[in-house]
């Protein structure tokens, strides 16, 4: 129990400071690292919390492909990073007045609130024991059943996303050779060849 | 203090969350931060989803924070991409010169 207890607070430690880190780091392939960081943190949380298949998910799908999109991005932009840092602290009042403030919000929601007596009777999918079913076995088993219809319109975000990305960010340059096999099958030999009649001792 | 409840891992989204917002008032000139940050909050729905799904024994919770997953992937790649074409357009990427809309 003590160790668990240890493990949370490093992990959640590590996040807040990394998230900290992300907003008010000055070069922003840092702040991607950061971020990187803190879904591994995250990711550890979830271990703790007996979600291993969406732990292993949030390091997949996070740390493997959206922060290195976002570290992709942020090289190839060529910005004045420093200049985009000015009127950092001119923000500050107003950001902490309102993160503040959403703080309390938050605090005195949850502060007065408990779960209702029947809402762990009322689980529309119990999670089964680790003995009998492993996590991932037990979300694929609703996942492709229940959920089915979710899964798919999920592909189907995913599928018009990358499209959407594609077709956004596709350009065609001018000035670019590009092999075009039907302009090479199509040549008329008369068009690129001659032929001469080259009589002998004289040359062409 | 060693128990860990679910009010711990809430405290700890709360916290995220906070700082998502923080995050998207302090850069006002960079928008590749700005999507770090609502990264940050979606980060922080899915730590929410996921300790009420464990300490209320429902699986549900993890489905619907793998869709929430789906939606943020592909919210980072349309939201990079329109920033790249943004760039090559206006040569910039901060938040005040997005206003040719404004007429």
């Amino acid at each position: 129990m003590v160790v668990q207890a240890l493990a949370f607070y490093l992990f959640a430690a590590m996040t807040v400071a990394s998230a900290v880190m992300v907003i008010t780091a000055k070069n922003p392939v840092h702040s991607v690292l950061f971020l990187v960081l803190a879904f591994f943190n995250v990711a550890g949380l979830f271990v703790l919390l007996g979600a291993e298949f969406l732990a292993m998910l949030l390091v997949v799908v996070y740390c493997g492909a959206v922060t290195v999109l976002f570290l992709f991005v942020v090289m190839m932009l060529d910005i004045n990073f420093v200049e985009l840092r000015q009127g950092f602290l001119q923000y500050m009042p107003l950001g902490a007045t309102i993160g503040i403030i959403l703080l309390a919000e938050i605090a005195v929601v949850a502060g007065g609130w408990h779960f209702a007596p029947e809402a762990a009777k009322a689980a529309a999918a119990p999670i089964p024991a680790i003995e009998t079913m492993t996590n991932t076995h037990a979300l694929g088993a609703i996942i492709y059943t229940d959920y089915v219809y979710l899964f798919q319109s999920a592909g189907l975000i995913l599928l018009v996303g990358m499209i959407g990305a594609i077709v956004l960010t596709h350009r065609k340059r001018a000035g670019v050779r590009r092999q075009v096999i039907a302009d090479q099958v199509n040549v008329n030999v008369a068009d690129v060849a001659e032929f001469k009649k080259v009589e002998t001792g004289k040359g062409v | 203090m060693f128990e860990i409840g679910l009010a711990h891992y809430l405290s700890l989204a709360a916290i995220l969350f906070t700082l998502g917002v923080l995050g998207i008032f302090l850069n006002r000139k960079n928008m590749i931060v700005i999507l770090m940050s609502v990264e940050l909050i979606l980060l922080a729905v899915n730590i929410n989803l996921v300790s009420f799904s464990s300490f209320l024994g429902d699986l549900v919770g993890q489905v619907f924070s793998i869709f929430v997953l789906t939606v943020a992937a592909a919210e980072a790649a349309i939201g990079l991409a329109i920033l790249v074409v943004f760039f090559r357009n206006r040569g910039s990427i901060a938040v005040e010169d997005i206003n040719a809309m404004k007429g």
